[in-house]
């Protein structure tokens, strides 16, 4: 087991990058604690796959460090560097029984059979396939044969990370949850540095202690999943966590307060001058309904009760603007303003967050 | 709505059932027909029965050639399925030189087969021919028309060097197939160059190398040009496989009866072969799967 540091890391797939776009991955430099549960998370072609299979070894980055510990492991292969890694499909060797394909890892390090059978045993309690331990696995279904991957990830005990790429795509949802909870489990009981790789939210935010929210080749927040509900650092993290994501609106910041389409929104802190696109965005569980000469003129366009509560849809300046309302709360017929909570607006500049210059202290998170 | 009757339609069939009638029922009824019959000329035939087969199956001139076929289909699937394996193996994955080499694998089996006789019949010559001039010179004495091991040998690696690509081929093709992921896995999970093939490529391969080995050994089984072109036969009958008997049997002697029932067990043998190697093969895969 070891704290993994990310020293300058850059990759490219082209032999002679010359600007940034040709990058895969742009300039990563990041220390990922000993024994923590990282999701690596982002939509398809962020770049997370090329970062997976860097801290794998199974690709050699072209700029930067890798070091478990205080060792270099950058041009170390896999094996050298002592991983266990999942696949995004199921790898099993079809001729072998389950139980051979668990001991498999142990076998091939010349393990003592005793420890071996124990913690195969172990293994497939908790994929919960004792009972086929003897099957040959031809045959069985793809989640089946995922949980044998899963197990053969999980079999060795000494490995520096267990890194799963996307892992549960071939299971079905019910499962889902429950391996999601067991590694989560196994995470508890042996700590066990873990990358998980996936770009399903919901799984990343209930897997993971620190996700890392990758987008467009570039990390663009690590942190826990409240911090990328708080404060999320880029409008990627913003809309493309939580359901539905972030509003942003574009705006004029002045001190306190911010100009959108001719209406000042409060904020909660002062700004200094923005230059760039500037926008500003509050998380639809922040946006309430108002009255009076409140908030901004809106157009509501419909709303969706989706059982816990009610997604407001509705439009500003041509631009939607959505709202989380508590369930069975009635929208009077002549609503037509929505109020943001000041202190859960964020600033934005060219995408990027900007802290204010002294800001008002966050409440704490009412659960939602 | 009324349904109109017309059963005309079936007209409609009838061009298929002449071009499957005369390429392949009536050749095979005539085939039958000699088989149970007996003609002194002018052709005038007698019911014969089941007296040609009775004389096939009893003939030890048929044994002897049986047996020949069944060692020489024997030593080529033997020779042929590891070493075009192998070849497979060693294929580079992608680029440049794996096109180069799939060109290359694939000439031998662009060529008719009676050049292919001629090509080997020339190459083993000891007076102009490559291979033997070169044995001749190494002082082996080295004659293919005289001694029946070197006929063999030539006859073999003609057939291998025909064949063998075809074995590479398809287990490349099953090779290509097998996802990158597989060959990672292995890696993280410390698997030996042996471990690889034995666990995820053989098996990987099984579909293709099934079909493989069904064509060689239903090709090799019915060998006859190159053979014919090299040894004819020779020297005595060391070489004369199935359908050289046959030939010289039905054209040679012109027994068309005996002929006649030869073709048809040589071909139910054959289909029997392929059939018995389909189902046990399959149902392996089966009973491992459970």
């Amino acid at each position: 087991m070891a704290q993994i540091t990310l020293d300058n890391l850059a990759h490219s797939y082209l032999p002679n990058p010359k600007g940034e776009e040709d990058f895969a991955l742009k300039q990563l430099d990041h220390v990922w604690g000993d024994g923590e549960a990282y999701a690596l998370l982002g939509a398809s072609g962020c770049g997370k796959s090329t970062l997976l299979n860097i801290i794998s070894g199974l690709l050699v980055p072209s700029r930067g460090r890798i070091l478990f510990g205080d060792q270099d492991v950058t041009q170390q292969d896999t094996v050298a560097r002592n991983i266990a890694q999942v696949f995004q499909f199921p790898v099993v060797y079809d001729t072998m029984t389950v139980g051979e394909n668990l001991a498999f890892p142990l076998r091939n390090r010349r393990m003592d059979p005793g420890y071996i059978a124990a913690r195969v045993q172990k293994i497939a309690a908790m994929i919960g396939m004792e009972d086929s331990l003897k099957r040959k696995a031809r045959g069985l279904t793809a989640d089946a044969k995922q949980k044998i991957s899963l197990g053969r990830g999980m079999v060795r005990e000494d490995v520096n990370a267990i890194l799963f790429d996307e892992p549960l795509t071939v299971i079905d949802p019910h499962m889902k949850w429950e391996l999601r909870t067991q590694l989560k489990a196994l995470h508890n009981e042996f700590g066990h540095t873990m990358i998980y790789v996936t770009h399903d939210q919901t799984e990343a935010l209930t897997f993971a202690d620190k996700v890392v929210v990758m987008h467009d080749g570039r990390v663009v927040q690590l942190g826990t999943p409240e911090e990328l509900f708080d404060t999320p650092e880029h409008t990627f993290v913003g809309y493309f966590i939580g359901s539905p994501g972030m509003n942003l609106i574009e705006a004029e910041v002045k001190g306190n307060v911010a100009h959108c389409a001719g209406h000042a929104i409060p904020l909660g802190g002062n700004y200094k001058a923005l230059k760039g696109r500037v926008q500003i965005g509050i998380r639809p569980e922040f946006v309430t309904l108002a009255s009076g000469d409140e908030g901004i003129p809106v157009t509501i366009k419909r709303i969706e009760d989706v059982g816990r509560h009610q997604i407001l849809r509705a439009e500003f300046a041509g631009k939607p603007v959505n709202a989380i309302l508590p369930e069975g709360m009635a929208v009077p017929a002549d609503a037509n303003r929505l109020k943001f909570m000041p202190e859960r607006v964020n600033v934005y500049a060219d995408d990027w967050r900007v802290t204010p210059l002294h800001s008002v202290a966050t409440p704490a998170r009412e659960a939602v | 709505m009324d349904k109109v009757q017309n059963n005309k339609a079936w007209f409609l069939v009838l061009p298929v059932l002449v071009l499957v009638a005369f390429s392949a029922v009536i050749p095979l009824m005539t085939v039958v027909n000699y088989s149970v019959q007996d003609t002194f000329g002018n052709n005038v035939f007698f019911w014969e029965g089941l007296g040609w087969f009775q004389e096939v199956l009893t003939s030890p001139q048929v044994h002897s050639a049986f047996g020949r076929q069944l060692m020489f289909s024997g030593i080529i699937l033997a020779i042929q399925i590891p070493l075009g394996i192998a070849i497979a193996l060693c294929m580079p994955k992608r680029g440049f030189w794996a096109s180069v080499c799939l060109v290359l694998m694939a000439l031998p089996l662009l060529i008719p087969w009676n050049v292919v006789g001629t090509i080997w019949q020339i190459l083993g010559r000891a007076d102009i021919g490559l291979i033997g001039y070169t044995l001749d010179i190494l002082n082996i004495n080295w004659n293919y028309s005289r001694n029946p091991v070197h006929a063999w040998i030539i006859v073999v690696t003609m057939d291998v060097w025909h064949w063998t690509s075809l074995v590479a081929l398809l287990a490349y093709a099953g090779l290509q197939s097998i996802p990158q992921a597989y060959y990672q896995a292995a890696k993280i999970d410390q698997a030996s160059r042996w471990k690889v093939f034995r666990y995820i490529e053989l098996p990987k391969m099984q579909g293709v190398l099934l079909i493989a080995i069904l064509l060689r050994f239903m090709d090799s089984f019915m060998i006859y040009t190159e053979p014919f072109v090299v040894t004819g036969g020779g020297p005595g009958t060391a070489t004369s496989f199935l359908s050289i008997d046959l030939v010289k049997m039905a054209l040679g002697q012109f027994d068309l009866g005996p002929a006649a029932a030869f073709s048809i067990m040589y071909f139910l043998v054959i289909l029997l072969v392929s059939w018995v190697f389909y189902t046990v093969m399959t149902n392996l895969d089966k009973a491992e799967g459970r």
